[in-house]
């Protein structure tokens, strides 16, 4: 018990990533492969819940601490830390990987290889957020990237191999200068390590490469801030996404919308404000004015859309626009109460947007299976055919509009709450998209279940199913935490307020 | 008396090639066993001498050996390896070994892989080269490494010119060969004269390259004398814009001479260009270094622009042994510790990286028969084994981290860092064209559709084959996540380096 309370984090970060290759030495059954990758990646999830519970909010820095060797010739380390932002994180990492997992029972195609992948980009994502050392933080960044493209390559859906390319090499050229202001950092002060970096590199007076530090730390500012705009993503940056969860297989999409759209917000959160605060303090307004764009236009596009799984997609844009008109309000007043309430909702808002966007991503695979058509003019009236998923893509619905009661609100709340006195006209806007937020919304639940009923789902062959108990399963622990934290936000705010005041 | 690893690694190809002569012609299996038997106990020396570098903490040149040759000239046979060459004496036994694997040959109705046309002969002249190889990489004396040297290139024409592709062999042969003997011949002069300074300088006449470190070249001689020596051995490096004779090289030859010539020869000019031209001529390497770096940049871009419009399966490799190639090159024209770090682990990443890319590249084409990527497509499905293995390369040569790749040019980046960032900048560009061409690569000859006319003779590769892409990505991987066993003893190599270029 000692040595895994030594070593937590390590287990929970390595732990999929064993069991991805013990996997290769199990046989071909489908029943077997499926059980395993669910209870292995189950594992993770225990131990979190585990961390959680002995996780000390009021403690500050950094806990379950470890520092390993690993590339000590130019002085990175494996060291791995948690503090409130990054363990609200990894716990839904690890909450929502099993339920991914759990959502690929249907897949039928070398399921193998297919799970495999998911255990490893279980282990690029958890690294993100546990890693203390710049460099590290670079390798799990773009570790995760691979076993994402495998997936939406082989296991997505008719125009796969466009949406794959494009994932990879948008978010590839988007670290690119995260890379050179890595290696620029790396060069300076021979080590990694992101407490020593973030002292020196806030310390640091003078000339750099032949200018002055200001202007150097700027453009490496927007290094940074391009590699994680990239990846939230904000407009116009977004582009890829509506492909690429478009196409991927849904449990990817899941994750995808889940997880990694949280790794660009976390990397704002862990490495842009801490390193460059006078920078981001000064560009709040771009960033500010970028985000109120993706609110507007995500939820503009998701409005036009007549693809159901683009209409959630193009939400996520809108919706994570929230986060970073949280993060570039907290920029601009660091320090003030205004600030700390506007990034908890930021975080919150993450969070939340985790759950129920993996959630309705997983509602549109449901009825994707079925019917083999996202078109919601093909839907119609389905609501007395399926009334037990028709609940449940309500209720879910309900959270991604930000029904007063559920998690959404809550969030989007704190972060206009926060935003308004600080960037009043961006805020302003954004409770303007807000309504358009509503409007696609009920489109996509009257498209789908009201209406007059189309009657070839109705009889013989097309008969549409009721969702399978599994398939609840799968839904059952979002709902619950949607309404938990709807209803009860403490538990989590709690822990997310105290890193934030101390951090902001 | 210890026991004489160096010249035992070394001679042992030559005397293996000598015997496989001897056996009749007929028994072809006879002559492959003995060829195996020679590369299993070059590849186990290798690792014994490699692994008591590491594990002993040993610095210097060590394993020792010289015997008198040519006295009355100072010409002797002096062997020792430090941190820099070990590597490539494990990777040149490594090449070997999975070099003879994948030329076993078999021979079915439609898969002619292997080498099935006189293997006596072929084997014969590979461990020749072999032979030279090793010399090169273990040789303390500059005659000795010339010697060698040409041993080494002299087999490859006849390997090319017999046994190589029928449309380009004699071509690329000729082109190959005259290339290169040029530029042995033109760094040969730039080593007399530094014989006859060094020996004018201090009194005594020798080639032994330990003894003309300490000679005190002027800086005037060093300036002159340092850009024939170093690009005479960097076309063989493949230095931009010398390089044109190795994409068609590289094509002509057959599969274990396009490893061998890609793996290990192209190494030889690089470390030959490092052990003669830098380590000897250190002003000289100052001076000019920015001469280096910018043939080397513009090697790095434009070989991975040359490579994505390859339609040719083996001539994107081609290039992309180029683009690598300029990597090192890059690494070398920093000189300071990080660069030249890099640049040492680099050799032997590209190395086994692109054994493997050649390896696989052939056992597709013995199969299919062409090596248009257009007409290629679904090789996975009867193939898994290569296409995992060319993935598993292709995150390699895309610098993806968790791989060997990645921790060869992080350190190179950080160098170039240090001295001229600009060309860090331009120089990533080449990550992005890399992750795009391979990633499109692997797509079109490994997935999507297989054309009816592969389905009948497309089968799977044979044990040995496996065993050989086993091997090389068991290295790419474990270097990758552990650059411990590898990067230190590099280090203290490039520790001596540091102290002939003047303290820093």
């Amino acid at each position: 018990m000692d040595f895994l309370n030594a070593h937590l984090l390590s287990a929970i970060l390595f732990i999929p990533a064993i069991a991805a290759l013990i996997m290769l030495l199990l046989p071909d059954r489908p029943g077997l492969l499926r059980w395993y990758a669910l209870i292995a990646s189950l594992i993770p999830f225990a131990l979190a819940v585990y961390m959680w519970s002995n996780f000390q909010p009021s403690a500050p820095g950094f806990q379950f601490q470890e520092q390993h060797d690993w590339y000590a010739a130019i002085g990175s380390s494996l060291h791995l830390g948690v503090d409130g932002l990054s363990i609200t994180m990894v716990l839904l990492t690890t909450l929502l990987t099993p339920l991914a997992i759990l959502a690929s029972f249907s897949v039928t195609d070398r399921i193998k290889p297919y799970m495999m992948l998911f255990l490893f980009l279980e282990t690029g994502m958890l690294g993100v957020f546990m890693a203390l050392d710049l460099l590290l933080f670079f390798v799990f960044w773009e570790v995760g990237l691979v076993p994402m493209y495998f997936l939406i390559n082989q296991w997505g859906s008719a125009n796969r191999n466009y949406a794959s390319l494009k994932f990879m090499i948008y978010t590839m050229g988007g670290s690119l200068g995260l890379l050179l202001g890595i290696q620029l950092l790396g060069a300076l002060f021979g080590t990694f390590d992101l407490a020593i970096i973030t002292a020196k590199w806030n310390a640091i007076q003078g000339l750099l490469l032949g200018y002055p530090i200001s202007t150097v730390k700027a453009v490496i500012f927007w290094a940074f801030v391009i590699a994680f705009a990239v990846k939230v993503p904000i407009w116009p940056f977004h582009t890829w996404l509506p492909d690429a969860h478009t196409e991927a297989p849904t449990a990817g999409s899941m994750i995808l919308a889940g997880v990694l759209l949280k790794l660009g917000a976390y990397g704002f959160l862990r490495l842009v404000l801490p390193l460059y605060p006078d920078q981001a303090r000064d560009f709040a307004w771009v960033l500010a004015l970028l985000a109120t764009a993706a609110i507007v236009f995500g939820a503009f596009g998701s409005l036009g859309q007549s693809d159901f799984k683009r209409l959630v997609a193009y939400s996520s844009v809108n919706h994570m626009g929230f986060v970073v008109l949280g993060i570039a309000a907290a920029a601009l007043a660091a320090g003030t109460q205004d600030a700390h309430i506007a990034m908890n909702g930021a975080i919150l808002q993450m969070f939340n947007h985790g759950l129920s966007a993996a959630g309705m991503f997983f509602l549109v695979g449901v009825i994707y299976e079925r019917t083999h058509t996202r078109d919601l003019n093909q839907y119609g009236g389905l609501f007395p055919l399926v009334p037990i998923y028709g609940g449940i893509l309500i209720f879910t619905s309900m959270a991604s509009l930000g029904l007063p009661g559920l998690n959404g609100f809550i969030s989007e709340f704190l972060v206009v709450r926060g935003s308004y006195p600080i960037l009043t006209p961006y805020t302003a806007i954004s409770m303007l998209g807000l309504l358009f937020t509503g409007a696609y919304i009920l489109k996509g639940i009257l498209k789908v279940l009201h209406g007059p009923l189309n009657e070839h789902w109705a009889h013989g062959e097309h008969k549409l199913t009721e969702i399978k108990p599994r398939e609840v399963i799968v839904m059952v622990p979002l709902m619950a935490l949607i309404l938990f934290i709807g209803i009860w936000p403490a538990w989590i705010l709690d822990v997310i307020n105290k890193a934030v005041t101390r951090l902001f | 008396m210890t026991f004489p690893f160096l010249s035992v690694i070394v001679f042992t190809p030559a005397v293996a090639g000598m015997v496989i002569l001897l056996i009749p012609a007929g028994k072809k299996n006879v002559a492959r066993s003995i060829a195996l038997a020679a590369a299993v106990l070059d590849i186990v020396l290798a690792l014994s001498v490699y692994v008591t570098y590491l594990t002993q903490h040993l610095v210097g040149y060590q394993f020792i050996e010289q015997y008198n040759w040519l006295p009355a000239l100072g010409i002797s046979l002096h062997f020792g390896v430090d941190g820099m060459s070990t590597p490539l004496i494990l990777l040149t036994g490594v090449v070997m070994f999975t070099g003879v694997l994948i030329s076993w040959g078999e021979d079915h109705a439609h898969v002619q892989a292997g080498i099935q046309d006189r293997p006596r002969e072929f084997f014969a002249f590979l461990f020749i080269l072999a032979s030279g190889v090793f010399g090169v990489f273990a040789s303390l004396d500059l005659f000795m490494l010339f010697f060698f040297y040409e041993i080494a290139v002299f087999p490859m024409y006849l390997l090319i010119v017999i046994w190589g592709w029928i449309q380009t062999r004699e071509y690329a042969a000729m082109k190959l060969t005259l290339y290169l003997f040029l530029g042995s011949v033109i760094a040969l002069v730039g080593a007399l004269a530094m014989y006859w300074v060094a020996g004018h300088n201090t009194g005594t006449y020798t080639f032994d390259m330990l003894q003309m470190e300490k000679a005190n070249f002027s800086p005037q001689f060093q300036n002159i004398w340092f850009l024939p020596v170093f690009f005479g051995f960097a076309v063989l490096g493949g230095i931009w814009p010398f390089h044109n004779w190795s994409p068609d090289g590289h094509v002509a030859a057959p599969t274990a001479v396009s490893m061998f010539h890609a793996g290990v020869l192209m190494k030889l000019g690089a470390f030959a260009a490092l052990r003669v031209g830098i380590m000897l001529l250190p002003e000289g390497a100052k001076y000019w270094s920015w001469v280096i770096m910018l043939c080397a940049a513009v090697a790095v871009v434009y070989g991975a622009f040359i490579a994505f419009v390859q339609t040719d399966f083996k001539y994107v490799i081609g290039f992309s042994s180029v683009s690598h190639m300029g990597l090192v090159m890059l690494g070398l024209s920093t000189l300071n510790k990080a660069g030249l770090t890099g640049a040492g682990v680099q050799m032997f990443s590209h190395g086994i990286m692109t054994a493997l890319f050649f390896a696989v590249v052939g056992m597709v084409y013995d199969r299919a028969h062409t090596r248009q990527i257009p007409e290629l497509g679904g090789m996975s499905k009867p193939m898994p084994w290569p296409a995992i293995g060319f993935i598993i390369g292709s995150l390699v040569s895309m610098g993806m981290p968790g791989f060997s790749g990645f921790i060869a040019e992080f350190p190179i980046f950080l160098g170039v860092w240090q001295t001229h960032w600009l060309v860090a900048v331009i120089a990533s560009i080449s990550i992005i064209v890399t992750a795009a061409y391979v990633m499109l690569v692997v797509r079109r000859v490994f997935f999507g559709n297989m054309p009816e006319k592969f389905v009948d003779h497309v089968g799977p590769v044979t044990r040995l084959d496996k065993l050989a892409i086993g091997t090389l990505c068991l290295l790419m991987v474990g270097i990758g996540l552990f650059p411990a066993i590898m990067v230190p003893m590099v280090q203290t190599g490039v520790e001596h380096i540091l102290h002939l270029l003047g303290g820093a």
